[in-house]
Formats: C-alpha cells, structure tokens, sequence
C-alpha cells in the first residue's frame, strides 16, 4: 500500500510540473493551431540561464527563474515575429512545414546551445536537493512538493490572467476564432507573438523548476517535449485545465508504469496513452470536463 | 495535365545520360565517394519513399524511422536468432515494414493533418523504446552485429542501392501516371472534396503507404548489409531519419518526382562538406548547426522547395532589380 502511494504521489507532483510546460504549448497551440516543436529547446535555454545565474551569482533557480522567464519571453516573441510568424503565412503544399520548422529551429538552438556549454551534463546542486520527509511510510521529496505548488501557483495565476483580464480575453478570443477575433479589433498577430511568448516563458519556468532535481545538458529536452505535447493532445489544445488535468493523469500513469512494469517503459506508457486519446478521445479531456 | 505528359516524354533524356554516368563513374573513383554515392542512393530511395506518402498524398509522417528500422531488423533478427543471412532481409525487412505499416495505417489514417504527424511521431518513439527495452527477443541497445559480404568493397552495394533508387522512382513515376496519382493529389489538396467525389481516401492513403514502407523498409535493409551493424538508437532515430527524411524532400521539393533525388544529393554531399571541410576550419562542431539554418531559412524562403520554387528562384535572379537582393 505504501508503494502504492508512494507512487501515486510522486506521479502528482511530476505531473503538475510537467503541466506547467505542456500549459505554455497548449496556449501556443490554441492560437496558432501548429504544435511547436521548439518549445522543449525553449525550455532547455531557460535551464541554462538559470545554471549560468546560479554559477556566477549563486541565485538558486527559484529566484533565477524570474529573469529566465523575462529572457525567453524575448527569444520565444522574436522567433515567433521573424521566424515562423513568415511561415504561418505563406501557402505552400505541405502545411506542416510550419511545424517542420519550429523543430529545426529547435534542434538550431540546442547546437547553438552545444557549442556554448558544450555536452556535458551541469546541475544546480543546493543542499536542499535531497531534503525529503516521511509520512505514513512514503518519502516526500520536499523539491518535488515545491516545485509542484510553484507550478501550480502559476498555473492559478494563468487562469485568472486568461480569465480576468482584457489582455487575457485577448488571447482566448484568437484561439477560439482567430477571424472573429480580428474583426472585434484584436490585433491578432500581436497577440500571437504575445502567446508564444507567454508560453516560451512558462516552459522556462518549468525548466526552472526541474533544476534543482534533475540536471541538465543540451538534449534533455527531447522526453519533455514529447511530455508536452502528449499532455497538450490530452488535454485539448488551448485549455489550461485540460493540460493540468492531462499533466497530472500523464504524471500518475508514468509513474504507475515505471513502478509496476518497468523503468524503461516508463516513456511508452505515455505515448500510448497519447495514441489511445488520439483515436478516441480526439478532443482531449476538454470535451470531458466541458470547459 | 497534358502539359506534364509532354514533359515527362522530353524528360527522358536526362535520367538516361545521368544513368549512365552513375552506372560507369564509380568503379573510378576512390573508397570515400564510393562510399558518399551508397549513402545518397539509399537516401534517394527513403525520400523517394516518403514523398510518395507525404509530398503526393499529402501525409505527412514524422515516424517513417519505423519502417526503415523495421526494414534494418527484418534481416538483422534472422541473423541475430537462426543465423541466416541478411541478404534475406531484403525480403523480409520490406514485408516485415509493410505488415506493420497496415494496421498502423488504418489506425492512424482517421487522423489529420498535425494530428497524424504527431501520431507518427509518437509511433516512432514507441517503436525506438521497445526495441531499446526487450532485450530477449529484440536485441536490446547492443543491436545487431553481422558481417559484410564483400569485406571492404562497396561497389557490389552500390549497385544494389542504385538499382532499388531507380525502382522506387520508377515505381513512383508509374503511380503518379496511372489513376492512382491523381486520386493521391486529390487526397491531398482537399480531403473532404475528395471524399465527396467518391473516392475512399483511407484505401487509397493506404496505397500510398503500402510502397513508401516498402520502399524505406528496403533502404533499412541495405543500410543493415552495408553498415553490418543497427542499433535501435541509430535506426529508429528520431532527429537522424524521420525528419532528415522529411528535411529532404523539402529541400528538393515535395510533390515532385525529381525533388528528393536533388534533395537527397544535396544533403548528403552538404553534410560531407560540412562535416569534412568546415568542421576543421571553425574548429568546433558546427556543421549541424549550419545544417539547421539552412533548414529554416529554406522553409521560410522556399517552402515547396527547390524544384517546387524553381520559378521564384529564377525569378528573383533574372528580374533586375538592383535595391532588392535575394528574398521572394
């Protein structure tokens, strides 16, 4: 019993930090429609700016993760403006150049990232890493437990900003009809450019979070990206509920699989998962809840 | 479409001066390029494979890693298991990736548009994990080690790769002039039109894909003969063959038949050059980098390709305008 709490506990918390990235591309893909394949490459840069934070100011990611989120706002609005926004625009044969584009610009970036820092893993290593507590025969680790409220702080924060403000209706407005929306005077080209960069910034902030667990080196992006956009397809795009219930189910049945049929499956039960909902769920856990 | 029969006639002449030249060169020259033609062969014939699916049918996958691995291990788990010979793969690797292609077909092809990319995408991943994990029955990472045939010399292999390219463009070549073709292209400018005039757009997406597996899976088996050596990282990959595959066809042109033979020439001998001559010049590992701007500058530039934008590419040289360089 204990081992399975024990599981189903550590599957929550992962998965809400999994939400937190899955959340910036089901934003990104509710109003552009395309599934950005840079968004883990996005988040790696992120890691990075914290570990150079944390080398040369001793800034614990947690506070580093603000500036991170600041910077790659930036990269995430101007590869947007300059870059795919070009593509996003042009007819050509096969629609998902756009797609095939933000993943080149994706792996384009983790070589750039390469050159700079070179290979090797790096981490952010605070003593409160390891710091764990127990509680009825199951360990807790305490950055998991910390990492899972600031992710869900933000992911609060998200829905009040989507929900309370004008700029928030904004973007809800060119992701439910992108026309529409231009007609009511949204300036939806700005917005999109806003989006990817609002959700280039919580992918970082979910870089941020995984810091002071995990390490990180140029390729740890890939399982994540593909986290993100099972979750995003779990989900339905353009939900923030969908993707924190489809981060959280995505988290437990990981954590369900890796325990009880093995460490190395541990990525198939997910994509699985992601083919399962694709065939029969196909609009994702949003239809479900109705939101 | 008349205009492209009187093409294709007058388009004879060329491909029989480059057979000929491609048939008798490579005796000459050295191990190294012998070695560049296997490799641009065997990518000729997985571009022209995915073009057949993706550029004409309008199907685009981000997973046909899975039949050319399939293709690769077909051949390899005789030789792993029983001992037999892996030329045999060239049988049972192209017919292993197409007994798996049907049900992944027809499950898959409900899906539209991004949604069955991703589906591929997924499908890809999966298959890299399992065969990574089961190590009993797959082999596991170690993968599959046998031994080449004709020790050092490529020019037996060669000759296999440039024969399966020339079928698979001639396989495509007939496709695209039959009935076939046309209901492929229909597919892929508007399905539901398509639907609509009565053609069942699921068995004809699953003609299409029927040749492009087979055709990658014999890529997988020549790649398994000539390397004598496949693991699951390598022939599964994900960055290295599903979106190089993809990457090709684009650079060449989707949707045209001579598209992945340039696309796939171009990389090939691009990444050498880069590999071998910029490399050491900068003196760090650039060459996949410049390899991946090049890839969104020509998305955002050329996205049909250099054969699709042939027109726009002639025109930005040959319209004088001497304020406005390069662009569109």
């Amino acid at each position: 019993m204990a081992l399975f709490g024990q599981t189903f506990i550590t599957g929550i918390l992962i998965g809400g930090i999994y939400a937190i990235i899955a959340i910036g591309m089901t934003l990104i893909m509710g109003v552009m429609k395309i599934i950005n394949l840079a968004h883990g490459a996005l988040m790696m840069v992120g890691m990075y700016v914290c570990v150079v934070l944390f080398a040369s100011l001793g800034l614990h990611p947690y506070l580093s993760m603000i500036p991170a989120m600041i910077i790659l706002f930036g990269i995430g609005y101007a590869l947007q403006k300059y870059s795919i926004d070009r593509v996003f625009r042009i007819e050509t044969i096969l629609p998902e150049s756009q797609v095939l584009l933000t993943l080149a610009l994706g792996l384009g970036i983790t070589e750039i990232i390469r050159l700079i820092f070179t290979s090797d893993y790096q981490c952010t290593y605070t003593p409160f890493s390891a710091k764990c507590f127990y509680a009825g025969g199951m360990s807790i680790s305490q950055p998991y437990l910390v990492g899972f409220i600031i992710a869900m702080a933000f992911v609060a924060g998200l829905h009040i900003f989507l929900s309370r403000t004008d700029l928030g209706h904004s973007v809800m407005a060119t992701a439910q009809d992108r026309d529409a929306a231009t007609y009511m005077g949204v300036n939806a080209g700005r917005i999109t450019n806003f989006t990817f960069g609002l959700g280039t910034a919580l992918a970082a902030a979910g870089g941020a979070i995984l810091l002071p667990i995990y390490y990180v080196f140029p390729d740890v992006w890939h399982p994540y990206l593909a986290k993100a956009f099972i979750i995003t397809i779990l989900g339905g795009m353009g939900s923030t509920v969908g993707a924190l219930s489809g981060g959280l189910l995505l988290g437990v049945a990981e954590s369900f699989g890796a325990t009880y049929w093995s460490p190395g499956y541990r990525d198939v039960v997910g994509l699985i998962i992601f083919l399962l909902v694709l065939l029969f769920l196909p609009g994702g856990l949003k239809k479900v809840i109705g939101r | 479409m008349a205009e492209i029969k009187t093409m294709a006639k007058k388009s004879w002449f060329l491909p029989a001066i480059l057979g000929i030249v491609l048939v008798a060169i490579p005796p000459f020259v050295g191990g190294y390029i012998q070695h560049v033609f296997i490799l641009i062969m065997m990518w000729i014939t997985m571009a022209t494979a995915w073009n057949l699916l993706g550029g004409y049918c309008g199907q685009v996958s981000f997973g046909h890693a899975v039949f050319f691995g399939l293709g690769a291990y077909g051949g390899g788990l005789l030789y792993l298991h029983w001992d037999i010979s892996p030329w045999c793969g060239m049988i049972t690797g192209p017919l292993l990736a197409i007994i798996i292609g049907i049900p992944i077909g027809l499950i898959c092809f409900r899906l539209r548009g991004p949604y069955f990319a991703l589906a591929l995408l997924a499908l890809g991943e999966t298959f890299r994990i399992v065969f990574t994990n089961w190590v009993s029955v797959l082999g596991g990472a170690c993968g599959v080690v046998s031994s080449r045939t004709w020790g050092a010399e490529k020019l037996p292999y060669y000759y296999i790769a440039l024969a399966i390219a020339a079928l698979s463009i001639y396989v495509v070549y007939r496709l695209m002039h039959s009935k076939l073709g046309y209901y492929f292209v229909s597919i892929r400018e508007d399905q539901d039109a398509a639907e609509a005039l009565g053609i069942p757009t699921t068995r004809y997406k699953m003609y299409a894909l029927i040749p492009s597996a087979g055709f990658t899976g014999l890529a997988g088996a020549i790649y398994m003969n000539y390397m004598a050596y496949i693991d699951p990282e390598v022939v599964f990959n994900l960055a290295g063959v599903s979106i190089m595959m993809i990457l090709v066809v684009m650079i060449g042109g989707a949707g045209t038949l001579w598209g992945p033979v340039l696309g796939a020439t171009i990389f090939i001998i691009l990444s050498e050059v880069l590999r071998a001559v910029v490399d050491p010049i900068v003196g760090l590992p650039v060459s996949y980098l410049i390899f991946m701007v090049l890839a969104c500058l020509l998305i955002m530039f050329l996205p049909d390709g250099i054969i699709g934008d042939w027109g726009k590419i002639k025109r930005a040289f040959t319209r004088k305008k001497p304020a406005y360089l390069g662009g569109e």
